[in-house]
């Protein structure tokens, strides 16, 4: 019996002491690996997305809460006036989550382009969608109020070939992203007027 | 006859060098090593967590009772990887793109559970780390050297943290990169050389 408790114990002990560590350094590096994050995987998208903008879309950032999780939103300006926003849908691939970035027009809640971030697709076949920009670009000019989907479930966007479940989840992710937006549309016009003062 | 502290040290770098005199830890030894960096980068991470474990397990050693020790050591071990794992996030991003799932697949690494079940729950602290920085920097070495081989065979050329380029087609004008070797069979034939030159040398 009292070896019993001593194993309870010394495992009670040793877990929640390690939680309390990795708590602390998880709560010392989420600045820094945010940064990393839009530098690295974030940012080339977002600039893809937003080129020819007047203003640094990385720094001219909001977050606002959707359905308990902080969401990040980047503004564009374009012609002097801050009129296009950027964010993050994400959709369920071959070999995990994608995340897609994707550029909307506010004033006439038009697609202006999307580009893929995260993924762990096949190189070669799934992973084509973040290499090559013909995918991707097929988003452009969509109207938000569109269903977006592969030619093979009666929609628009051509599925890259031996890719049908990522070109699908690329589709997915968008979607999602478009309900996000349409979503928090009112909060975003009310952020966006801020910006345009 | 208990080693001392300098034996102990000594023996990771060459009688237990753990991938080539061990034929330990091969799945990252394997998967990793397509260029000297990534090898050298992933040894460097194994050995922070060999160097945590093997700290800790000595101090509780003690006090960690026998049925449940590979349970606690496993805790020890998956703390110090998720700790690898943000920090290299937050300070080696492009490093952690490049290593990916390895990352937190050191938590099932041999060598690392195997010094603290072989060597660290049976022996003090100052002996414990000593050993854990003997087998750390042999298993650095061995990575960032079949590394090496692998990206010179493979590509032509050795980069060295982006700024320094060693170009091997500089010396022979008429090397061609051999394109199998950055790949994973590649991996294990030049594993198969290592261990044939180190095997001839240790006779």
């Amino acid at each position: 019996m009292n070896e019993m408790i001593k194993m309870v114990v010394v495992l009670t002990i040793l877990a929640s002491v390690s939680g309390g560590l990795l708590a602390a350094v998880r709560n010392g590096t989420e600045a820094q690996i945010e940064n990393q994050q839009l530098e690295f995987v974030k940012g080339p998208a977002i600039k893809m997305i937003l080129d020819g903008s007047s203003n640094d879309p990385i720094a001219d950032r909001f977050k606002i809460m959707h359905q308990n999780t902080e969401k990040s939103f980047f503004v564009g300006r374009f012609d002097g006036k801050a009129n296009v926003i950027a964010f993050e849908g994400a959709g369920k691939g071959y070999g995990g989550d994608i995340g897609i970035m994707v550029g909307v027009n506010i004033d006439e809640d038009k697609i202006i382009g999307a580009a893929v971030t995260t993924h762990s697709e096949t190189p070669g076949l799934g992973a084509t969608a973040k290499d090559d920009p013909g995918f991707v670009s097929q988003f452009k000019n969509l109207s938000i109020t569109e269903s977006i989907k592969v030619t093979n479930d009666g929609g628009k966007i051509n599925a890259m070939s031996g890719a049908t479940i990522t070109s699908r989840a690329v589709c997915a992710g968008v979607t999602d992203a478009m309900d996000i937006y349409q979503n928090l549309k009112p909060q975003l016009t009310e952020k966006i007027k801020a910006f345009n003062q | 006859m208990p080693k001392t502290i300098t034996q102990e040290f000594t023996k990771g770098l060459w009688e237990e060098l753990p991938p080539f005199r061990l034929v330990l830890g091969l799945c990252p030894v394997l998967g990793v090593t397509t260029t000297m960096e990534n090898g050298i980068g992933m040894g460097l991470a194994t050995t922070f967590v060999l160097l945590g474990s093997n700290f800790f397990v000595s101090i509780f050693r003690n006090i960690i009772p026998a049925k449940v020790r590979i349970a606690c050591f496993i805790i020890i071990i998956a703390s110090f990887v998720i700790v690898v794992e943000l920090l290299m996030q937050a300070y080696a991003y492009k490093l952690f793109l490049k290593l990916g799932v390895f990352i937190p697949l050191i938590v099932v690494n041999c060598i690392v559970l195997g010094r603290a079940e072989a060597f660290a729950s049976k022996n003090k602290i100052p002996h414990s780390v000593a050993d854990a920085l003997g087998i750390g920097i042999g298993f650095t070495l061995s990575l960032g050297a079949l590394g090496a081989l692998r990206e010179i065979l493979g590509k032509g050329t050795v980069t060295v943290w982006e700024t320094w380029m060693f170009n091997l087609s500089s010396i022979f004008p008429s090397f061609q990169p051999f394109d199998f070797m950055v790949q994973a069979p590649g991996a294990f034939v030049a594993l198969g050389l290592m261990l044939c030159v180190l095997n001839v040398i240790g006779d």
